[in-house]
């Protein structure tokens, strides 16, 4: 069985039992490099799925607590060969991993070699922001061969016809983006919100998460009856710049 | 790791090239170009491409582009012979004048067709980056000329010693923003105006300033370049009797070389493009991509990049802020891959010196980013006595006062 198909059961487990996934997003080795398996654990503890960010030198489509926790992790010398040795000596979470990295540190990094260390590291899916659908068929096919996935993200700006291909072309799940815009943006989640989550899902055989301007537990409630998930990000990094536990607030939002 | 291309296949692509077959539909110079955008942008590049497809090259489009190209920027520019530098160099040394051009340097060109095409695409308002603040100014003025608003995002520390053309973007009209992230200068200004134009990818209109980024921005700007070439060829042929043995131009993103050298790759001239070698050739120390930079994507196009063994893009020195740029156009990458360009680097001392020399010999200050060119072709020229050589003066120099000013005017060596 591909191991994307483990992110799939998890957010169907939650949605079992009565209530949205819960994908907190945490970028590898904020605030500091030497806490980021304790709180990767932790975050694991409560969330469906873990996202891993890979810090990158021009995070484009994120805002600015993403870019902040980006830049510090890069200059404490977190790299992804980093981020894989570690999960290697962290052994198996039972929460199923993505990674959310821009097209360039994998590139560098090589697509096979990714596809292994990720599958013996528990990573079963990708997201890579800057690599849209046209350009993504030598990433996919190396994950695919591995039994990874390529997350494809999905827009309100994105066309009905193309939605239908992205979400015949991803695996795991579907990242719906809330918003046209950055991660971390604080202009609330859009009106018609849930007219185009439901739309997503009904197009998509796989569940339908959503990510972006998520922020508290009544945006989780809100895009919960509307998609399978919600990914939290910017406001899980702030709880974890201001050096929290980050187990309270996720569970205030839900979660396992 | 430089890149390598079979040698059939470097023929066949320079073939293409010459023959105006790139980029290939999925916006390809051979390996390099592409697009690699964030979803929400796609169908904002798809709606550009339609555009570029639709008007670019409708009579409509050029006719008015040509008729402000004429009347507003002041084109064709002066092809300029320079008899004291040629006597100095003991080449024949022919300057093609951008700093003519309206605002001051090439930038314009690409700003008024581009400001035209956001006009026909509906466009509410523009956004653009500047480096050195060229192109914020022709972006200003050319918004101001088609009657668009306009906000400029510029890296914080251009500001700083580009002080001047942030005033006169202000005059023109322009909203300046400062952009306090990445490395503070064009690369983070670049990521900027991505993150805005995310916000409203239908209203915004992206006006990108140099030949990067994803298709079809390295075409668009390529098209509307390539004047200056057309124009340097013919005028070579007019007043020089002939055309240029070797043509110099400056690469930062590359928007300059690329009009220059596009017209020319078909003839017998070496083409040798210069780039900003800094203080040395250390990571950081340099913006010299294509000399010393290798494969990668950065802002939307798989290109040459200074980046380390783990992918992340470095931060660059010049003492040019218009080449002070960790990637290149896709262009210029496949143009160094086939060896039709030669791309090479001239240090801040060497561009300082060849700066003055200019200004002392033919009454010309020219822009630092230009400058580099310059610098090397005076060394070419000492190899190479007796031949003609074109330089693309890409633009002028009063917006480096703030940093020339920081160096004592030399001794002069020619008092005459």
């Amino acid at each position: 069985m591909p191991v994307s198909k483990r992110l799939t059961a998890a957010i169907t487990t939650a949605n079992v039992q009565g209530r949205p996934a819960l994908v907190p997003f945490i970028t590898a080795g904020y605030p500091e490099p030497g806490e980021f398996i304790n709180t990767l654990r932790e975050v694991a503890e409560v969330g469906d799925v873990v996202e891993i960010g890979i810090p990158f030198s021009d995070p484009m489509a994120d805002g600015m607590t993403i870019q902040r926790s980006s830049f510090v992790a890069l200059q404490n010398g977190v790299s992804l060969r980093w981020i894989f040795d570690e999960l290697e000596m962290t052994g198996d979470l039972s929460t199923p991993l993505v990674m959310m990295s821009y097209l360039n540190p994998l590139l560098a990094y090589g697509y096979e070699k990714l596809a292994r260390r990720a599958r013996a590291t528990g990573v079963c899916a990708f997201i890579v922001p800057d690599l849209p659908f046209e350009e993504c068929d030598e990433l996919r096919r190396a994950l695919e061969s591995e039994g990874l996935g390529l997350i494809q993200l999905v827009t309100p700006a994105t066309p009905d016809d193309r939605l239908k291909t992205l979400v015949a072309a991803s695996r795991g799940f579907v990242y719906a983006v809330t918003i046209t815009g950055i991660t971390g943006g604080d202009t609330g989640l859009p009106d018609d919100l849930a007219e185009y989550l439901d739309k997503v899902s009904s197009v998509s055989k796989l569940p339908v998460c959503a990510g972006f301007g998520i922020r508290n537990s009544a945006d989780v409630e809100n895009v919960g009856s509307h998609a399978a998930g919600a990914i939290v990000g910017s406001a899980l990094v702030e709880v974890l710049e201001s050096g929290d536990d980050p187990r309270p607030f996720l569970r205030a939002l839900g979660g396992k | 790791m430089k890149f390598q291309l079979p040698a059939d296949e470097a023929g066949r692509l320079l073939k293409a090239s010459i023959n105006g077959e790139l980029p290939d539909a999925r916006g390809r110079f051979g390996p390099f170009g592409g697009r690699y955008v964030p979803e929400t942008l796609v169908p904002a590049f798809e709606r550009l491409e339609m555009g570029v497809r639709d008007y670019l090259h409708d009579a409509d489009f050029q006719s008015e582009y040509r008729k402000e190209l004429r009347e507003w920027v002041g084109r064709p520019t002066a092809l300029t012979h320079a008899p004291r530098l040629s006597e100095r160099w003991g080449t024949d040394v022919w300057l093609k004048r951008e700093d003519l051009a309206h605002t001051g340097a090439h930038k314009v060109n690409n700003a008024i067709g581009q400001a035209l095409l956001a006009k026909r695409l509906g466009a509410k308002r523009v956004i653009a980056e500047t480096g050195a603040g060229q192109h914020g100014v022709a972006s200003a003025a050319a918004c101001a000329r088609v009657g668009l608003p306009c906000s400029v995002y510029m890296g914080a520390v251009d500001i700083q010693r580009q002080a001047p053309n942030v005033d006169r973007m202000y005059r023109l009209g322009a909203e300046v923003v400062a952009v306090e992230t990445g490395d503070k200068t064009l690369r983070a200004a670049i990521d900027e105006a991505m993150r805005e134009w995310v916000t409203d990818p239908s209203g915004i209109y992206y006006l990108l300033g140099s030949a990067v980024g994803a298709h079809p921005y390295p075409y668009l700007v390529r098209e509307l370049q390539s004047v200056i070439g057309t124009e340097a060829r013919q005028q070579m042929i007019d007043q020089a009797g002939g055309l240029p043995d070797a043509a110099f131009a400056c690469v930062g993103g590359g928007s300059n070389a690329i009009g220059l050298f596009y017209p020319l790759l078909g003839d017998d001239v070496e083409l040798i493009g210069v780039e900003a070698g800094g203080t040395g050739d250390g990571l950081g120390q340099n913006a010299a991509t294509l000399t010393t930079g290798t494969p990668g994507v950065l802002q939307g196009s798989y290109t040459m990049i200074l980046q380390d063994e783990d992918g992340q893009v470095q931060e660059t020195h010049s003492i040019s802020a218009g080449l002070d740029y960790s990637g290149v156009g896709p262009e210029h990458a496949l143009l160094q891959a086939t060896g039709r360009i030669s791309y090479v680097s001239a240090s801040d001392d060497e561009s300082l010196e060849a700066l003055e020399e200019l200004c002392e010999t033919e009454g010309i200050l020219t822009a630092l980013e230009t400058s580099h060119a310059y610098a090397y072709a005076r060394k070419w020229s000492q190899e190479n006595p007796g031949k003609r050589v074109l330089i693309g003066n890409s633009g002028r120099g009063d917006k480096d006062m703030p940093t020339l000013t920081r160096f004592p005017v030399r001794i002069r060596t020619d008092a005459s």
